[in-house]
Formats: structure tokens, sequence, C-alpha cells
């Protein structure tokens, strides 16, 4: 039964009180707005925006933030998102560029468009690519960017009508197929065999002349370097089709072996893993694209060339695919990103990517102790697979996390693997924390096998507990009803 | 190494555990004749090597200076607690929020942002964010392609270059087509729109700064079954009429004006805000309320299956992560101003917009048409925009966004004011533009 006399958190809304307010910008008396725009072109009634103090306006969102989890608070091991921790140094050196306007005169941005210059020549070396935009604004966006340069080469040889095929594993990342329909593909999924990889036959057997390209992440999500992938850019070049990196999951093999010398045509990078740039509860990302040099002439415009007056955006690329988004990219996350790499240098990321994976062996092993199954039992890269004991759902377990004051892992993806708990812990944790992880894990089992209701009403210490979210989904509440309307959109 | 914590026993503690001897052993599977390559980066620096460094290139950058430059961004007023509040660490540092019962604060704020969105344009249900103005008007296109099953869009040639590019880019992958309606006295004129249609594309004010006759504009989308996507810039709706008002059905924009440094052209983030009845088609990530198992209010990311993570190839868009951080920017943002603080730096913007124009005009200038303008207008100038820009940078002024050929205005640029612009600054720009002798004996052009 819901206990209705449960306090609610109040909206910002609801704090709101006619004249007040925090912020006023540079005094003007004001113009005769109808004289200036026109009658029909004045706005009617204020946008009800709320009225409060300044004071008011940090409590609220003061007390928003510590109803978060951040990475900053405690372990945050989500597969395949990289949580790992945000260097802070990086934020001062994003603020150190923040106020250059984008329509600037390219004389008055050098010191920007040099850093920018230099991270495409950067990334295109640890990537073993020829060429670099670093236009898209996050991963999937990368994604686009690079199926249509692929769209675009095949049109170019006159094969762009017969090749309407993307093969992704059936284990993709969700955003491969979604962009592969978003370019005009049609998606063929290839099975993984026992091992975790790509089933090399059943990918042979879908590869043909309509087959446009193939997407692949490796290793792949559940963890697994695909051992074989030399022979499949072999099997994928020789049918035709050229070969996707999805680079989500480059963090774990930074410095040891780059995409294009294993075949690769095409890589995007998700900044926000490998190179640390903050998620910032869901963006914004950044995902640039490298391209071998067969690819180049397609690539989005502008990019930051060196000129004899200096560095400049240039649009001047042949076949290019056009803009992908306005400007020249996630300038604030590029930034950021360039802090880093020469924060560690080649050493540097090749220990990260040494040490992403040594964390998540490890946590693997104390996982399985504490009383959890991994389906594909071997030694893994940057992330792993497990399972909770049969009868347990992973939903659950999660939640029962929550109340250990710690993160759960990414759960139910991959689809391929019944209740999976994609876990990873990154190169930033201390074994002392990946302990702490394992043997909450390992207390909520036991919990859960003393009390058999315990699980099921996880969690019980968190600022709301689980929510009904059927209820949402069939009655949307989309925004704030203010009284007079009923704030809801069905 | 900075931010790895492993000391050396600690790795062989890890080694020992998982059963391996070093860690380039968990490394056997990679293909051995490629592993560690050499790759040619600078060497590592310290956190005070590596400060200096990027001042030295920071200060070749020249943000500095009076600032009269539109196009897309421009420079607003944002009180020191916006980047405070919004820059929380809880907020940098989280991911997308997939727990809900842990991830109230971005959930609430998301909740707050997309009720504010729907404020200023007067649409029903605004998503939780898109990359930024220009994707999330191409997303708007597809949108209306889904929705009406048309595959033709019309697009007024006032919309940003970048952004109508930007369009180009996404829709010829799909085979649908773009026509694009010319300006006439630098607004669009009301077309004819055909039944095949999906939805005419108008921006409000246009790039050139003038004022679109929004309300016929869509009424002639509407009068064929097309819908009519209002590409607006957020600010200025705090003294325009909202797209809700005249009928739009989709809102877009970019998010920058409303709290976000220009930063060089990003972050900052798109919005979409559609009718009711285009809920369903909407892409991106939604945040609904709910209750707790308690009965508490509760906010949840809803109606997933719209979204890749669920439909994968079937989705309304590959869109997974959004511009979270720089909408929760423009939130606190929003409610630091409220409406009276909005609407003050909005006709300031105006007012000293129409200062310079004036002050231009009784220096002899050209407005290429006498045209109503919110803060941006165009001015035709002696020489091409983009030299004009840099003689004017040589001054020590920030201005002119050149206009493209495509407008045949001959030379000209567009010139923004904002409340951040002050009549000293106004004076500086009339007295380089005159010194620099740009506005007279200038081409006469055919707008």
């Amino acid at each position: 039964m819901a206990d209705t006399s449960a306090p609610s958190f109040p909206t910002i809304f609801e704090r709101s009180r006619p004249g007040r307010r925090a912020a006023r910008p540079p005094h003007f008396d004001e113009p005769d707005l109808a004289a200036l725009l026109g009658e029909d072109q004045v706005r009617a009634a204020p946008p009800r925006l709320p009225e409060v103090s300044e004071l008011d306006l940090v409590r609220h969102f003061t007390q928003l933030a510590h109803r978060q989890f951040s990475i900053d608070g405690n372990v945050y091991p989500l597969g395949s998102c990289t949580m790992k921790y945000n260097p802070k140094v990086h934020e001062e050196a994003a603020r150190l560029f923040q106020d250059l306007h984008p329509q600037q005169a390219p004389e008055t941005a050098q010191g920007t468009l040099r850093l920018l210059y230099e991270l495409q020549r950067d990334l295109g070396a640890l990537t073993g690519m020829d060429a670099v935009s670093l236009q898209p604004a996050a991963g999937a966006h990368g994604e686009l960017t690079g199926i249509l340069m692929i769209r675009a080469y095949h049109r170019a040889r006159g094969e762009g009508k017969q090749r309407r095929v993307v093969l992704v594993p059936d284990g993709a990342h969700d955003t491969n197929p979604a962009t592969a329909a978003m370019a005009g593909y049609r998606v063929v999924e290839v099975p993984s065999d026992a091992t975790g990889e790509v089933d090399l036959d059943a990918f042979t057997r879908a590869l043909g002349p309509e087959v446009a390209a193939v997407m692949l992440t490796n290793p792949n999500t559940v963890g697994v370097f695909e051992t074989r992938i030399l022979e499949i850019a072999r099997r994928a070049h020789e049918a035709g089709a050229q070969l996707y990196y999805d680079g989500a999951n480059l963090n774990a093999i930074v410095g040891r072996v780059r995409p294009g010398d294993m075949g690769f045509d095409v890589v995007h990078l998700n900044l926000h893993k490998t190179f640390t740039t903050p998620h910032g509860g869901g963006g914004p990302g950044t995902g640039p694209v490298g391209v071998k040099a067969h690819l180049a002439e397609f690539l989005p415009v502008p990019l930051v060339v060196e000129a004899d007056q200096g560095y400049r955006l240039s649009e001047d690329v042949p076949k290019s695919i056009g803009r992908m988004r306005s400007f020249v990219g996630n300038v604030g996350n590029l930034i950021r990103a360039y802090a880093y790499i020469r924060t560690l240098g080649l050493e540097g990321l090749r220990r990260v990517s040494g040490h992403a994976v040594l964390n998540a062996n490890y946590l693997r092993v104390r996982m399985q102790q504490a009383g959890y199954t991994v389906p594909f039992d071997r030694l893994n890269m940057h992330e792993f697979v497990a399972q909770p004991p049969e009868g347990l759902h992973t939903l659950d377990i999660a939640k029962a996390l929550l109340d250990e004051g710690m993160h759960p892992m990414t759960v139910y993806f991959p689809l391929i693997v019944k209740e999976a708990m994609m876990v990873e812990p990154t190169e930033t944790e201390s074994l002392e924390t990946l302990d702490a992880y394992a043997e909450a894990l390992g207390r909520v089992l036991r919990r859960a096998a003393e009390d058999e209701g315990y699980l099921a009403g996880a969690p019980y210490h968190t600022p709301v507990r689980r929510l009904d979210e059927v209820r949402a989904a069939r009655r949307p509440v989309l925004r704030y009803a203010f009284g007079d309307d009923p704030g809801s959109a069905d | 190494m900075p931010y790895l914590p492993h000391s050396e026993e600690d790795v062989r503690r890890a080694l020992e555990t998982i059963g391996v001897e070093s860690i380039d052993a968990l490394f056997d599977a990679l293909p051995a004749t490629l592993r560690n390559p050499d790759i040619d980066l600078p060497p590592a620096m310290d956190e005070t090597t590596l400060l200096a460094h990027l001042r030295s290139l920071a200060a070749r950058d020249r943000p500095a200076g009076p600032n009269f430059l539109g196009g897309g961004m421009r420079r607003h007023f944002i009180p020191s607690v916006t980047p405070h509040l919004a820059l929380q660490s809880e907020f940098v540092t989280a991911y997308t929020p997939y727990q809900p019962e842990v991830a109230q604060g971005i959930l609430q704020a998301t909740f707050e942002y997309q009720t504010m969105m729907s404020e200023l344009t007067g649409l029903a249900v605004s998503n939780a964010s898109m990359y930024d103005g220009a994707t999330a008007t191409a997303e708007a296109a597809l949108l209306a392609v889904r929705q009406t099953r048309r595959e033709r869009v019309l697009v007024s040639r006032g919309v940003h270059p970048e952004t109508r590019a930007i369009l180009a880019t996404y829709l010829e992958a799909l085979d649908i087509r773009i026509d694009t309606l010319d300006l006439e006295h630098l607004a669009t004129p009301v077309p004819t729109v055909d039944g095949d249609v999906a939805c005419v594309i108008v921006q409000q004010p246009n790039f050139l700064g003038s004022l679109e006759a929004m309300a016929a504009l869509t009424q002639a989308a509407h009068a064929s079954g097309a819908l009519l996507v209002a590409v607006v810039d957020p600010l200025g709706l705090a003294v325009l009429t909202p797209p809700g008002a005249y009928g739009a059905d989709i809102a877009v924009g970019d998010g920058q004006t409303i709290g976000n440094p220009t930063a060089f052209g990003g972050p900052s983030f798109g919005f979409m805000v559609v009718t009711d009845a285009l809920l369903r088609q909407l892409p991106g990530r939604l945040v609904g309320e709910t209750v707790d198992v308690d009965g508490r209010r509760a906010f949840v990311l809803t109606l997933q299956a719209r979204e890749q993570h669920i439909r994968r190839s079937k989705a309304r868009s590959n869109i997974c992560s959004n511009h979270q951080l720089t909408a929760l920017m423009a939130t606190v943002n929003l409610a630091a101003l409220g409406p009276q603080g909005l609407r003050e730096a909005a006709a300031a913007s105006l007012r000293q917009a129409h200062r310079l124009a004036d002050r231009l005009r009784s220096q002899g200038a050209d407005l290429a048409g006498d045209v109503r303008f919110f803060n941006e207008f165009t001015v035709r100038t002696r020489r091409p925009g983009s030299v004009v820009r840099s003689a004017l940078a040589a001054r020590g002024v920030h201005a002119g966004v050149p206009v493209g050929s495509e407008y045949r205005l001959g030379n000209a640029v567009v010139l923004a004011a904002t409340e951040l612009v002050s009549d000293e600054d106004i004076e500086q720009l009339v007295g380089a533009l005159t010194a620099e002798g740009e506005l007279e004996g200038r081409e006469v052009g055919h707008g």
C-alpha cells in the first residue's frame, strides 16, 4: 500500500514567488517593442519561468545535486560506458578557451585552431588513420558520419545501388543498427559463437555484393577481443565491404593495437570514454571520426588545416558528405581530450589500457568468488559480462546495490546474454574499491538467501524508491502542471 | 602515473588473483605482429607544464574586445551563479540517468528544462535536448517525413546556411528532396505548398536578421497538410511571438543564447519542442513524472520505445547521448533570470541592435532593405564580408559575419548586438567601419 504522506521534493516552479529573481542583466531602458518589432510579432504573455531568489536557486540545484549519483561520489562501473575519473585540470583547460566566438576572424583564433589541428593529428596517430574529422557531437553522430562516408564511397564507385546492407554482430551497441537505418541501409545481424566472438562461418555467409559495411566493436560488447579480426577484415574487403570500427571500447586497447592496423577503414571515438571527457549526465559527448586515405575525400567539413597564414578551417574536401553539425565541433570537449593526451603521452595511454584490463579481470575473478557466473569464462578485456545465480534477477540486484551506495553495472545488455550484468570498472579504481564492490555484491546474495522479500523491495535508502515506470509511460506527464493546465501530454 | 592508483604491489596482487604473469599477458589475444606500435605522440606533461602550454595557446586567441558577432551564436549575460550550480561535480560526472532512484537530480532538472522549453515555445512537449540547433532542425525534418509519409521538404533560404547544409547531409541519405525558397526583401515569401511536401522550415528571425511572417507561412503549410518547423532563437522568444501562438508544429533551435558560452561553436545544445500530436514521433530522450512505491513524486526516462536502445534499427533516430549538461546550464540560467530578467536581456539586446542600426544609417550605411529585426541585421559593405571582419578585428572589434553570394546582396555582413554591448562599443564599431570606408561607395546589390 503506497504511503501517500511521504513528502515530495519540490520543483523549481513550486519554489517560485511573483517578483523574486536571482540575476539581473545590464540595465537599459526598455524600448518600444511594438514599434520596433511590429504589433503582430510581440509576445502576448510571458513564459512562466520560475521567479526565485539567488539563495533559493542555489539551494534548489544544490539539493538536486545531492539527489544525484556521480563518479566523483563513488564507483560507477557501467559496462561500455567507461565511467572513469574525469580530471579536474581539464575543466580549467576548457575554461581558458570558452569565450572564443565561432564566427571570429581565423587570425584571432590561432591558439584554438592549432590545438584542434594537433588533436586531429594525434587522434589519427592513435587510431592508425590517415585523416580525422572533429565534427561529430557524440558517438552515435560519429557512427552516422562514418556510415555516410562509406555510402558516398560506394556511390562514387558506382556500387551505391547495389550495396544496401550493413552487417552488425548480434551483440552490437544499439546505436549501430539505428545508425545504419538512418543512413538508409538494411541491417543484418550476424550471430556470435560460444566463445563470445563473431561466428566466422555465419559472417562469411552473410557477406556478399550487397554488403556496404561491417560495423564491429573490438573488443566487443561482452569484453572479448575478436581474435580473428585480421581474417574478418580480409574477407570483408574481398567482398567489397568497408570495415567500420565502433570506438566505444577503444579504451581497452589504446596504445597497444590500432584499428587502422587491424584493417578498419573508418573509426569513431567516444571522447567521453577513452579520453575521459565528462559524461555530464548524458552528454555532451564528442565523436571524432578517422578514416583511411581512400575515404579522406568524403570527410565532413570543415577540417582544420595549416596554411601559409597559420591555421584555418577548410571546406576544400572534394567529395565531402557535407556538414554534420554547426561550426567545428564540441570544442570544449576536444580541449579536454587534448589535455588528457598531453598529460599521459603514449606510455601513459598504454598503461591506461593495461590497468583497465587488469582491473576488469580482477573484478571478474572477485565476482566469481562472490557467487556470480561468467558465461564467457576466459580472460576478458576492459569489461566482462556476468550473471546472477539461477533464479535471481539482475534488476533486483542492481537496486540492492544502490542501498550499498554503489552504482550498478550496465544491466540487460548485451541482449545475447540472459540477465546480463555488464561490468567495466575502469583503470582509475583502486583494488580496495573493487574489493568493496565484490563484497557488496556478495552481501546482496547472502541477504537474498536469508530474506525472501528483500531483493524485490530494494532499494530502501535512496532519495526515492522503485518507480512506477508503467504509469510514466501510460499517462505521460512531461512538463510541470501550472494549475490551470493539465500538464499531461496525452 | 596521473589518475592511475595502482602501486607495483597492487599490480602484483591483481595479477596473482587473475592468475597471469604480466599485464602484457592479458593482451595475448591481440594480433602479435601489430602489438605496441610506435606512435608519434608528444611526451607527457605534468600539470604545471600542461597549463603553461595551454595558456600559451590561449594567448594566441583574441576573444577580448567589443563583440557584435551573431550568425548562430552570440555572447549574452551569464550570471556567475549559473555555471557554479550547473557544473557541480554530481551533474558533470554522472551518466545518463538509467537508475532513476539515484538520478533524481538530473531527471528532475531535465523535467524542469522540458517545462521551460515548452513555456518559451508555446508548444506541448520538449525532449531532453539534441546536439545543436542544426542537427535538431534536420531531425525535425525527418520527424515530419515520418509523420506525413511525404518525401519532400521546403526550406527557406533564410535558414542559417550551415543548418541547411546539415539538413542536406541528413536528408540526402534517405533520398528526401529539398527545395529552397528564395527570399524577397530579405524575408520568405508565402510559397505554394504542394501536396507532397512534408514540412516547411523557416527560421525566425532569419539568418539575415529579418522577422518572418510566421503566421502566414504556417497557414500555407497547413493548407496542404505540411508541418511548419520554426527554427527559433530561444532568447528572442522572451519578446517575440512563440511558435505555438502561430500554429507551428515543431520548434527547434540552438540553446547557446540562453546560458552557454560561445566556446568556438560548442558544445551548446539543440532543442526540439512539438505539439501533443507528434509526441510518439519525437526523437531522443524524454523525462516523465511518476511516483515511487511510497507515493512520492519522482521522475524517470519514459516512452523509450521510440529510442535506439529498445528499437535498434526501427528507432526514431540513432541519438543516444544528448547534450544534458549544456541544457542544464540553460535550465539554471533561465531560473536565475526568471521571466523578467530574460525579457530585460532580450529587450536590451534589441535596443542596442537598433541603436547600432540607427548610428550606421546616420553615417550613410545601407541596411539592405527597410526590414524589421530583433537583434541582428544585415548591412552592405564595400569589401567582401571576410575582409571586413578581418579589418575590424585588426581594430580590436569582433563583427561582421559574412553574407554569402546566394543572398544576392553583393558585399554584406550580419551584425548583432546584445545586452553586453555598451554605447561606447557601438561607437567603436561605427568608427571602425567608417575608418575602413566600408559604409560608402559599396556596390549596390539587389535585395
